[in-house]
């Protein structure tokens, strides 16, 4: 059951400050991921406390890096239902977790982060993997 | 709602995916609720069993990869097969 929609304003709020499209229907998914290109980073939501808590100040900070993923879009896990498991299709290869991150490079997941890798782990240390990610993935290429 | 913690007063481990090391041989991960009499219970629970042919080590590996496939929703690990926890995250 989903929580009251107050408790979690907050939350979808701290996505979309630092950029991140929300995405709250199955057709908002497949127009952002169906035939993706470039890359993007899909953000799992999720209202947990001792992952997500430290999930969405991480990637705030990552963004931040000078090589980043072109679009960052964001699903609510228990909140948007349908949204994240349209989603959750598209990288259907990986257990679902919640909050979770999957960057996308012309329409191939090429990195993932679950949520038994945030659990525990300060903002900066999941900022740290994911920028490493970036520049692996997102940097210019010559 | 950064910091924010839904769980408070909970064991340090609450919430957290763990790996439960079995006396029986099996291997348990799953984010774990608490530790009572009756045993360790836990969520979201992937297991491993040796008879199943699978080195430990192998499906260790393609699940920190790809996650946890989930064999049961909730499951308590009785006291006495439930032996050393960890983190999974390590």
């Amino acid at each position: 059951m989903p929580y009251p929609p107050a408790l979690v304003a907050p939350m979808r709020a701290e996505m979309t400050r630092m950029g991140a499209r929300e995405l709250t229907t199955s057709a908002e998914v497949d127009a952002a991921i169906g035939d993706q290109k470039g890359t993007t980073l899909v953000f799992v939501n999720s209202v947990c406390g001792c992952a997500a808590a430290n999930a969405r100040p991480g990637l705030a900070m990552a963004l931040q890096h000078a090589a980043r993923p072109q679009e960052v879009v964001t699903v609510f896990a228990g909140q948007d239902v349908e949204a994240t498991a349209r989603a959750r299709q598209y990288f259907s290869d990986y257990q679902p977790s919640s909050p979770s991150m999957a960057l996308f490079r012309d329409g191939e997941v090429v990195h993932f982060v679950h949520r038994h890798q945030i659990e525990g782990r300060s903002p900066q240390a999941v900022a740290a993997e994911l920028t490493a990610a970036f520049d692996r993935y997102c940097g210019a290429t010559v | 709602m950064t910091g924010h913690v839904f769980h408070p007063g909970h064991e340090e481990l609450h919430g957290v995916t763990v790996v439960v090391h079995g006396a029986s041989g099996r291997t348990y991960v799953g984010r774990y609720h608490e530790r009572g009499a009756r045993g360790v219970v836990l969520h979201d629970v992937g297991v491993h069993d040796a008879a199943s042919g699978v080195p430990r080590d192998e499906w260790m590996a393609r699940l920190r990869k790809f996650g946890i496939k989930v064999d049961h929703r909730t499951l308590v690990v009785p006291e006495d097969e439930a032996g050393d926890i960890e983190r999974l995250a390590g």
